[in-house]
């Protein structure tokens, strides 16, 4: 039996006792074991530290959550040694098609791998609880990670040099003492209400009903595609896209002025499945479920010796896959730091530059989002007649088509005023700047960023000379030298999570080893 | 004679297009008109070109 009742399940785990556990200490804490939170627990994993994580429920929740995984996701999940998992089991997907009325020509269109010869494609549709198991699976190989089902955080007491968590579980409760908690326990975050904090933001007046439904035969391809005002739900909007499993996932803008119970019942969800695909369809039931969302997040992420991470921190419109996407960019940019601070190689400076980039990712998520959903559900008479206008001057125009916007869809975040980059002192004509994620490209026999690994590395394009200790050096040559605008004796260093910290045209080993402090949060010019 | 282009000219859609959503913040539908027509005004003005101005209105006109 579940411990919490109401939520359908993929796989029962159960719960961990808590006998034994009076006075219980750990180095990280990680709170919270849906795909953010069990990600950060092996990215620390993998680094070599113990991790404990507490979970609330003791099983893996099946319903309708996230689903697109972008291609800077997949990336992470590859440093973490699953992306083939989720790859051979997910629907990859690149292009994206935006249609209007009864309109069978999509009215714009995009593509979410512009730069080709990449590993990874734009996207992969997998369902939730897929990467909760493969990364589970992955935990089970580290004897250092504890993962404690069915324990809620019910207090948090700053002290010290650390908190102290007071936790419940069936069979008691404990205190556990920790040097650091990485709060990922989601959008009610218990570890956010405990200490009082902040959450401010945006609430939009919509509600948007998810059928998630297993059919078979269905012909479409692997692509995302949008509709404004299709005759199967006029006046709004329908998205539609492809899980493993043939499963679906199937969006209707539903408005505001709605009745939320019934909107989930088999009667109500049926004829909008059956007008959108054809009245003899034949489908079951995965689980439908009405939201609502808002876009908001805290004022700060980094409260002393507690950081909180992906929704507990912020919170978007689902129009974008900026929700589980934008927490696995802060548990990319967390992980490092976190591990360089347990090793005593550098202080809270460097956590708190995730507090600085972690806030501009969320930042970017949250504008993009809104704008989105400004345009799906126009607040005024006149932004409803500057998006149809938008719409209908698109089927003929080229110059119209850019603003359309179904969701600007999660691409990685770069941090232009990061206090770990050292500005350019060189002329550069392109490539990738300081704050801004290293371009994947085919490098010898394989592909750059598998090469890059999660430590400081050195780009190199044919040059020689010293480094300072613990930077890999790595020559790059043809496309991927490229990509990165380097040519002969030039080198970019690069940040554990791939993000280009310092470049120079002539690199010397003051100048690298310089970079390479304030990369660490130890300089600050 | 110049023609009126309708190839992509423009970068920060979104932005602009917050911008033009953000001129009706808070005015009733009659004044959301004005402000459409000021722009459209200020706008011409400033392409001043006869030719250019006569094309953008028959496209624009409901079909």
């Amino acid at each position: 039996m579940a411990n919490v009742e109401g939520i359908p399940i993929y796989r029962e785990i159960g719960s961990v006792p808590a006998a034994g556990m009076s006075r219980d200490k750990a180095r990280v804490t990680v709170v919270g074991a849906g795909p953010v939170g069990l990600a950060m627990a092996l990215d620390l994993g993998r680094r070599g530290h113990p991790v404990t994580v507490l979970t609330r429920l003791d099983f893996i929740a099946h319903c309708s959550k996230a689903i697109c995984f972008s291609k800077r996701s997949l990336d992470i999940l590859d440093r973490l040694g699953v992306g083939d998992r989720a790859i051979a089991k997910g629907v990859t997907w690149n292009l994206g098609k935006v249609f209007w009325g009864a309109g069978d020509q999509p009215v714009y269109q995009f593509d979410m791998l512009p730069v080709k010869d990449q590993k990874r494609p734009g996207f992969v549709n997998i369902q939730q609880y897929y990467i909760e198991e493969y990364l589970l699976d992955a935990l089970l190989d580290l004897p250092d990670v504890q993962i404690r089902w069915g324990h809620q955080v019910t207090a948090v007491t700053p002290q010290d040099g650390g908190v102290q968590l007071r936790v419940s579980a069936a069979d008691g409760d404990y205190s556990l003492t920790t040097e650091w908690v990485v709060a990922c326990d989601g959008a009610r975050s218990t570890v956010r209400d405990c200490m009082g904090l902040d959450f401010e933001g945006r609430v939009f007046e919509d509600n948007f009903l998810i059928a998630d439904i297993r059919m078979t035969g269905h012909d479409m391809p692997p692509e995302r595609w949008f509709w404004f005002d299709p005759p199967f739900n006029p006046g709004k909007s329908a998205l539609m896209h492809r899980q493993p499993d043939d499963v679906w996932r199937l969006d209707f803008q539903l408005g505001w002025d709605i009745d939320r119970d019934a909107a989930t019942r088999p009667e109500k969800v049926e004829p909008f499945v059956r007008a959108m695909l054809g009245e003899g369809v034949e489908f079951q039931r995965e689980w439908y479920s009405v939201y609502t969302f808002q876009c908001r997040r805290m004022a700060r992420f980094v409260h002393g010796r507690v950081i909180f991470a992906g929704d507990s921190a912020h919170l978007v419109s689902p129009f974008g896959a900026r929700g589980c996407n934008g927490g696995f960019a802060d548990i990319d940019n967390l992980g490092w730091k976190l591990d360089l601070v347990l090793r005593g190689q550098a202080d809270a400076r460097l956590i708190d530059s995730y507090d600085h980039e972690a806030i501009v990712t969320a930042d970017e998520n949250i504008l993009n989002s809104s704008r989105s959903t400004d345009f799906l559900t126009p607040k005024s008479t006149a932004s409803q007649a500057l998006r149809d206008a938008v719409l209908q001057l698109a089927q003929d125009h080229a110059f119209a088509r850019p603003f359309v916007n179904s969701g600007r869809l999660s691409t990685p975040v770069s941090y232009p005023d990061s206090p770990l980059s050292t500005p350019d002192s060189d002329d550069w004509d392109g490539g990738v700047a300081p704050g801004a994620p290293v371009l994947d490209a085919p490098h010898d026999g394989g592909w750059l960023l598998d090469a890059l690994g999660q430590g400081f590395v050195l780009l190199t394009c044919e040059w020689s000379g010293a480094v300072p200790d613990g930077v890999q050096v790595i020559a790059v040559s043809g496309l991927a030298a490229d990509r990165l605008g380097l040519s002969s004796g030039n080198a970019a260093l690069i940040r554990p999570d791939h993000y280009v910290a310092a470049r120079w045209r002539r690199p010397g080993r003051d100048a690298i080893q310089s970079a390479l402090l304030r990369a660490q949060g130890g300089l600050h010019g | 004679m110049a023609s009126l282009n309708t190839a992509p000219n423009l970068s920060g859609h979104d932005d602009i297009y917050e911008r033009l959503i953000g001129l009706h913040d808070g005015l009733s539908e009659g004044e959301s008109l004005q402000a459409w027509s000021r722009l459209v005004l200020l706008l011409i003005n400033h392409i001043g070109d006869r030719d250019v101005i006569d094309e953008a209105i028959r496209l624009a006109a409901p079909r």
